[in-house]
C-alpha cells in the first residue's frame, strides 16, 4: 500500500521535474526579445485603434515608434492624431528623443450642397450606402462630386464626430473628431479632407469640389465653385492653386486673412469661427444709433414691466 | 414533342408582359439635337474626329476607337456639330458627348438605303471582320461588347457553334421580338455573315417559346440556309444571358472566369446580326436601332426604329406622351435594366429598351431580415449563394466575396426578384463586385 504511494508521488514529481527543464529550455530558446519600452509607450498612447497613425493598432504604433527610434534616432513623421502633440510629447520623453509639435488636424467636409442649395432633382431608394449610390448615378442634385448625404463617413466614425444633419442632408464634424481619417477613407467622392485645426478653430476652406465649368456646376448648386480664379489673384500668400476649375486653398500656406473670402462671388470660400466682420465706418455710426435706439425701447419695456408688477402686486 | 430545352441551375419567370409584341417598327424621325455619346461600348472611349462648326453627315464617322476593345462612333443624323459637352448619358453619369444640331437628312454616299435583300457575301472572312469594326457594331443585346472582337478567335482556340441570341427574357421588351418578325430575311443572311467571319458552319438560333411567331417565321426561313437552325426554348430568365445560353442549347459550361470561346461557342444577339447584315451587304454603319417604349400604363406601348442620340423623351412623345404619374423611368428591361436621371437621356447603341414605372409600382418593397429560406440559392443561374455574397460585400469582406466567386454574377436579378424578404441583394452583389474588380485590377498593376 506504502508502496504503491511513494511510487506514484515520486515518478510524478520526476515527470514535473523533467517537464518543467524541458520547458525551461524550449522558453529560453525561443525567447522572444521585445525592448520593455514598447509597453511603456503603448500605455501612453490613447488606445483608441483607431488607424489613424498608418498602423493596425496602437501597439503596432508603439512598435513602430521604438523601432525607428532605436534605428534612425528619431521619431519624425509618426505622428499620432489621437493624442495630438501632447501625446508625442510623452511618447518623445519615454524614448530620450526630441519631437516638433504638429498642428492638429480636423476632417473638413468641402461640399455644401444643401437641400436648400442645391435642389432634389431625383430620389433615390436604394441601399442608404454612399459607395454604392457613387457607383450608380451622379447623386439626387445631380451633382456628380458632391456629397451623395447617405453617410458613410458616419458609419465608420468611432468618435461619435461626424453626423448628418437632417436639415442639410450634409455631414457636420463636431469637436470630438481627432483627425483619424476614416471618413476621408470612406468618402467615395473625395469630399472630405484633413486639414489644420487653426488657431481658435478658425479654418478657410472651399467648400465644394466640382470640377465642372462654371454653367453646369451652377445648375446643380448655387453654391459651387465656378473657377473664376477671383480668389487666386487676391490671394497674397500664393496659398489658392486653381485647377480643374476648382480652386484649393493650401491649408499650409493659407494666413487666414479671409480677403478670398469676401470676393468669392458664389460663396463657396468658407470662413469657420470668425468674429463676425466690423462693418465700415460710416454704418457703424448708424448701426449704434440703431443699437441705441434699441436699448432706449427694451429699458422702457422693463420699466413698464416692472411697473405692471407693482400693480398686479398691490 | 420532345421536352423543350432550357438551362440548369437557377432561373425565374418574372410576368412577361410584352405589350408592345404586336406593335410593328415605327421609323422614327432624326431628332431636333442628336446627343451622341463618344462611350457607348464596353472597353475603352472612342476619341473624336470632330470639332465645333463641323458639318457631317448621316454615316459620317465621328469618333474612332482606338484601343483592342472599343469602337467606332458614326453620325446618326447630319447637321452641324453644335459642341463636344458632358451630357447625362444612361450610366447616370455626365460624359463626353459629340452634340449635334440637325439639318436636313443627308447620308453619306456609299450607303444602300434601299430595302432589297443581298444575299450573295463577297468578301473574305478577314474583310467581314475588318468591316464589323469599321462599322462600329458592337453588341446590341444590351452589354454592347463591341463585336469584331468577339470574332476574332485567340489562337489555340476554335469556335464550333454561333449561338444567335433571340432569346428576350427581359419581360416588356419586344424589340429581338419585332425584329425577327419583320427582319427574318436579313437577319440570316446577317448570321451567314457572322458563320463565315468566325470560320463555323454550324449556327442556332434560340428563341423562347413565348415567340411562337417568330420561331415559326424564322425556321422557315432558315430551310433555305446551311447550317443554320431554330432552337426552340422553354420560357425562362435569363436564358438570355450568354452563358446560359450556351448551357441551354448545347449543354456546355462555360469554366468561372472564361469566355464563352473556351466551349467552342461564340453568342451574338439578333439585332447584332440585323446590323451586321446592314453594315456588310448596305455598308450602314451602326446608327439606328430598334427601342421598345413601353410600360402598363403607357397607353400606346411602342416599337420604334430610333436613330442613336435621340433623347428619349422624342420616343416618349411619339408613345403617347410621358404620363404624368411616371415614378421611374429605366433603360432597358425590368431585370437589369437601370433608372435613368432624365428625360434628356440620348438613345445608345445598348438602349434596348425605355420602361416607363408608375410611382406605385416604382417603390421599394420594405427590407425585412432574412429568414434564411435559400430561395435567392436556388434561383441563382451562376449556382452562387447571393445572400451570402450581398452579406460579405455589405461587410466589406472583399478577400472573402472573391472566393466564393462574386466576380461570376451576371447581375441578372433572379434573386433580388425572388426574396421574400425584399432584400437588395443584387445591389449589394454589385458593389461588392465593383470594389472586387478593382482589388484584380490593382493586383495585376503590381
Amino acid at each position: 500500500m506504502n508502496d504503491i504511494l511513494l511510487f506514484s508521488v515520486i515518478s510524478l514529481s520526476a515527470i514535473g521535474v523533467a517537464a518543467s527543464v524541458i520547458l525551461f529550455l524550449i522558453a529560453q530558446k525561443f525567447k522572444v526579445i521585445e525592448d520593455p519600452k514598447i509597453d511603456v509607450v503603448e500605455e501612453v498612447l490613447p488606445a483608441a485603434n483607431c488607424g489613424g497613425c498608418g498602423y493596425p493598432g496602437c501597439r503596432n504604433f508603439a512598435e513602430a515608434l521604438v523601432n525607428s527610434a532605436n534605428k534612425n534616432k528619431s521619431i519624425e513623421g509618426f505622428n499620432c492624431p489621437v493624442g495630438g502633440s501632447e501625446v508625442m510629447g510623452k511618447v518623445a520623453e519615454i524614448l530620450g528623443l526630441e519631437v516638433e509639435e504638429q498642428e492638429p488636424l480636423i476632417a473638413v467636409v468641402r461640399c455644401n450642397g444643401s437641400r436648400a442649395n442645391a435642389s432634389q432633382k431625383i430620389s433615390y431608394d436604394g441601399p442608404a450606402t454612399c459607395a454604392f449610390a457613387h457607383n450608380l448615378f451622379s447623386g439626387e442634385n445631380g451633382c456628380p462630386y458632391g456629397c451623395l448625404g447617405l453617410g458613410d463617413c458616419v458609419v465608420v466614425c468611432q468618435f461619435d464626430a461626424i453626423y448628418m444633419n437632417p436639415e442639410t442632408a450634409l455631414p457636420d464634424v463636431n469637436d470630438k473628431c481627432v483627425a483619424c481619417g476614416a471618413c476621408v477613407e470612406a468618402c467615395p467622392r473625395d469630399i472630405i479632407e484633413l486639414r489644420y485645426k487653426g488657431k481658435k478653430d478658425r479654418r478657410i476652406f472651399v467648400s465644394c469640389v466640382n470640377k465642372e465649368k462654371g454653367g453646369p456646376a451652377r445648375k446643380n448648386c448655387k453654391v459651387a465653385c465656378i473657377g473664376c480664379g477671383k480668389c487666386v489673384e487676391v490671394c497674397t500668400f500664393d496659398a489658392i492653386t486653381l485647377e480643374n476649375n476648382l480652386a484649393y486653398i493650401d491649408y499650409e500656406k493659407c494666413k487666414l486673412c479671409r480677403k478670398c473670402v469676401s470676393v468669392c462671388p458664389t460663396g463657396a470660400i468658407h470662413e469657420l469661427n470668425f468674429p463676425s466682420r466690423k462693418p465700415k465706418v460710416e454704418k457703424t455710426g448708424e448701426g449704434d444709433a440703431a443699437l441705441k435706439k434699441e436699448k432706449v425701447i427694451a429699458a422702457k419695456k422693463t420699466e413698464s414691466t416692472k411697473d405692471n408688477q407693482q400693480e398686479l402686486k398691490s | 414533342m420532345s421536352i423543350l430545352k432550357t438551362f440548369k441551375p437557377g432561373g425565374v419567370n418574372p410576368a412577361e408582359n410584352k405589350l408592345s409584341a404586336n406593335r410593328p417598327i415605327e421609323i422614327l424621325n432624326p431628332p431636333g439635337q442628336a446627343f451622341i455619346p463618344i462611350n457607348q461600348n464596353l472597353g475603352a472611349p472612342a476619341i473624336p474626329l470632330v470639332q465645333k462648326g463641323d458639318e457631317v453627315k448621316v454615316g459620317q464617322l465621328i469618333a474612332r476607337g482606338e484601343a483592342f476593345i472599343s469602337s467606332n462612333v458614326h453620325s446618326s443624323v447630319s447637321g452641324k456639330v453644335l459642341k463636344i459637352d458632358n451630357v447625362v448619358d444612361p450610366s447616370g453619369y455626365k460624359r463626353p458627348t459629340i452634340v449635334i444640331n440637325v439639318e436636313g437628312d443627308e447620308w453619306v454616299p456609299g450607303i444602300d438605303r434601299s430595302s432589297e435583300i443581298k444575299k450573295l457575301v463577297t468578301l473574305s472572312q478577314k474583310e467581314i471582320i475588318e468591316k464589323i469594326k469599321e462599322m462600329g457594331i458592337v453588341g446590341l443585346g444590351g452589354a454592347a461588347f463591341p463585336s469584331h472582337v468577339k470574332l476574332m478567335v485567340p489562337d489555340g482556340k476554335k469556335a464550333e457553334f454561333l449561338l444567335i441570341n433571340g432569346v428576350e427574357c427581359e419581360p416588356f421588351l419586344t424589340s429581338d421580338h419585332r425584329l425577327m418578325l419583320e427582319k427574318g430575311e436579313e437577319i440570316l443572311i446577317g448570321t451567314s455573315i457572322l458563320m463565315k467571319g468566325l470560320g463555323v458552319d454550324k449556327a442556332i438560333i434560340g428563341i423562347e417559346n413565348n415567340k411562337p411567331d417568330a420561331i415559326d417565321h424564322l425556321s422557315g426561313l432558315a430551310e433555305n440556309y446551311d447550317g443554320i437552325k431554330v432552337q426552340p426554348l422553354k420560357v425562362k430568365y435569363p436564358q438570355g444571358g450568354e452563358k446560359q445560353l450556351i448551357k441551354a442549347i448545347i449543354n456546355r459550361e462555360v469554366p468561372s472566369g472564361k469566355l464563352p470561346i473556351e466551349v467552342e461557342a461564340v453568342v451574338h444577339n439578333v439585332g447584332t446580326a440585323y446590323a451586321v447584315y446592314e453594315a456588310i451587304q448596305k455598308n450602314k454603319p451602326l446608327i439606328e436601332r430598334v427601342v421598345t417604349v413601353t410600360g402598363r400604363y403607357l397607353s400606346k406601348p411602342s416599337n420604334f426604329l430610333a436613330r442613336i442620340g435621340t433623347p428619349i423623351s422624342d420616343l416618349f412623345e411619339k408613345a403617347s406622351g410621358l404620363p404624368e404619374n411616371t415614378g421611374k423611368i429605366i433603360g432597358g428591361g425590368p431585370m437589369m435594366g437601370k433608372a435613368l436621371i432624365s428625360t434628356e437621356t440620348p438613345v445608345v447603341k445598348g438602349t434596348s429598351g425605355i420602361l416607363l414605372f408608375s410611382e406605385e409600382e416604382a417603390s421599394r418593397v420594405p427590407v425585412k431580415n432574412c429568414i434564411r429560406c435559400g430561395r435567392c440559392i436556388k434561383v441563382c443561374p451562376m449556382g452562387l449563394e447571393p445572400v451570402l455574397l450581398a452579406q460579405l460585400s455589405e461587410r466589406e469582406m472583399y478577400t472573402q466575396a472573391e472566393l466564393e466567386n462574386v466576380m461570376d454574377c451576371i447581375e441578372c436579378g433572379s434573386c433580388h426578384y425572388t426574396c421574400p424578404s425584399g432584400r437588395p441583394l443584387l445591389d449589394y452583389i454589385r458593389l461588392g463586385k465593383s470594389k472586387v474588380g478593382q482589388i484584380i485590377r490593382n493586383r495585376g498593376k503590381k
